[in-house]
């Protein structure tokens, strides 16, 4: 790779990364076609704060290209006890960042002795993703609770760039359910109303998202710790289905 | 007051028979020849108020300040040899920034002090350098309220309430100790502190000397900066007028 222009394309790296994308037992378990595409999570992720914690919820899909590879998956990641990222994008990278924050979390806390803040938390995701914007897809959220500012969601989308939002969205399908958003989303709601708000987004993005399905995991974060529920595919709101 | 090393005191890699590190001692007593410092932890606050002896009329007044910034929100007092301080300031500014730069939020001070410790405690381990001589105060105004910090030559920090670091640090300590600090606002306690160095300030061995005040607290936001100068005209006024006081009193005798 040329390293003075990191810019240039290199032929040869782009085939070496798609030939070593999957092992050789992969091979014979993933259908040939869907062997060069790379494995994403298509993904709707959902964040709110409220008064006293955080609300944070995603589907359950990882695809490859049309191909489903997991339709239970976990992407809300625990980066510490009261921390949480929400991972959209290259699922090899966010995982990557996500391990990598952990362990960067991990050791701050034992040095401070005490709990990270989120907005370090963030931070730390916002560096990674910006330290390798050309190389990483990745856009995450980083949400959850501390003791000096309490419930906080900060947005880390592609380029690195990092904000304080008090609600925002994620992954391909947030774009089908921005106008859901402005129309229904209003400050200072309640921990129940939060909680609808996200479980019914998330419905209305995997009815209109092909790469958005299965069910929804929602976590609700506060001083008392985290509580996961996951509302399973029969279970989810109904919504007008053509 | 001196006490023999006898053989055991070359360098900072040897210890004496009964378990002491000579060097770092003889490090100890470089602090104890320096102008006295009085930090106080009030309320609302930390207070600094520092003397600094002027040893030539020759000299430009305000120059080699011994209260330093080291991030917007961390001030350093320090005794000692002033240039094995000016590095260890340099040191501290980088933490704050690498800090900053890292983890996006400003560098805790007692995050800080622990790492300041650790440099200077390296420097006692090995024969082929010398344990830096100056005692460090850190103080800041975080939002769990006033903190104020003191790392002694050995890489130990404490969380101080009150310290005096200096020549006058014993008569000094006696007086901070019949403060009520817990009550203390800041702005009274700049003014005991401006107070006490007065107090404490030799006369016949050094005639001229510069107060240095600065604090950091609700006042200004957290923000450590030196006192206004009406404030600080304030405070020198209260310390000269306490003396006379006390002359007074020495007369009715």
């Amino acid at each position: 790779m040329d390293v003075l222009n990191p810019m240039t394309y290199d032929a040869e790296e782009d085939q070496l990364r798609d030939r070593t994308k999957y092992s050789q037992m992969d091979k014979h378990i993933i259908p040939v076609e869907f062997q060069q595409q790379p494995v994403s999570t298509g993904t709707t992720i959902v964040a709110v704060e409220y008064d006293g914690g955080v609300i944070i919820g995603a589907d359950t899909r990882t695809s490859a290209g049309t191909f489903v590879m997991n339709r239970f998956t976990d992407k809300l990641t625990p980066l510490t006890d009261q921390i949480f990222c929400l991972r959209s994008g290259s699922a090899a990278d966010t995982q990557a960042i996500a391990q990598v924050v952990t362990y960067q979390l991990d050791f701050l806390s034992a040095e401070m002795n005490e709990p990270p803040l989120v907005r370090i938390a963030a931070n730390c995701v916002r560096r990674m993703i910006y330290q390798y914007r050309d190389d990483f897809l990745a856009g995450m959220i980083v949400a959850g609770w501390d003791k000096k500012l309490g419930g906080q969601v900060y947005s880390c989308p592609l380029g690195g760039l990092l904000v304080r939002q008090p609600v925002t969205l994620g992954g391909s399908g947030s774009t089908y359910i921005w106008g859901y958003l402005d129309n229904n989303y209003r400050p200072n709601m309640t921990k129940d109303e939060c909680y609808d708000f996200v479980l019914k987004g998330i419905t209305l993005a995997i009815t209109r998202d092909g790469s958005s399905g299965g069910c929804a995991r929602i976590a609700i974060i506060n001083k008392d710790g985290v509580e996961r529920i996951d509302v399973l595919g029969n279970d989810l709101p109904k919504v007008f289905d053509l | 007051m001196s006490s023999i090393g006898s053989g055991y005191d070359l360098s900072a890699s040897q210890f004496s028979p009964d378990g002491r590190v000579f060097q770092v001692e003889y490090a100890n007593k470089a602090v104890e020849a320096s102008g006295t410092i009085v930090a106080l932890r009030c309320k609302d606050g930390v207070a600094f108020a520092v003397e600094k002896i002027v040893t030539s009329r020759l000299y430009e007044s305000g120059s080699n300040k011994r209260v330093h910034n080291v991030d917007q929100h961390i001030g350093m007092a320090v005794a000692g040899l002033l240039a094995d301080a000016r590095q260890l300031l340099t040191v501290a500014r980088d933490e704050a920034k690498q800090y900053k730069h890292d983890y996006g939020v400003s560098i805790p001070v007692k995050y800080l002090a622990d790492r300041l410790a650790m440099y200077m405690h390296a420097y006692t381990l090995y024969g082929f350098v010398r344990p830096f001589g100056c005692f460090i105060l850190l103080a800041a105004y975080e939002s769990d309220g006033p903190q104020l910090y003191g790392v002694e030559p050995s890489g130990v920090t404490y969380n101080y309430f009150g310290i005096a670091v200096g020549k006058a640090q014993q008569t000094a300590k006696t007086e901070i100790e019949k403060l009520k600090l817990s009550e203390l606002k800041l702005e009274d306690g700049i003014k005991e502190a401006a107070k006490i160095i007065y107090q404490v300030h030799d006369e016949v061995k050094d005639r001229m000397f510069e107060l240095e005040l600065s604090w950091v607290g609700k006042v200004n936001d957290g923000k450590h900066e030196r006192v206004p100068t009406k404030v600080f005209e304030d405070a020198e006024k209260f310390a000269k007028a306490s003396l006379e006081e006390a002359d007074d009193d020495d007369d009715e005798m």
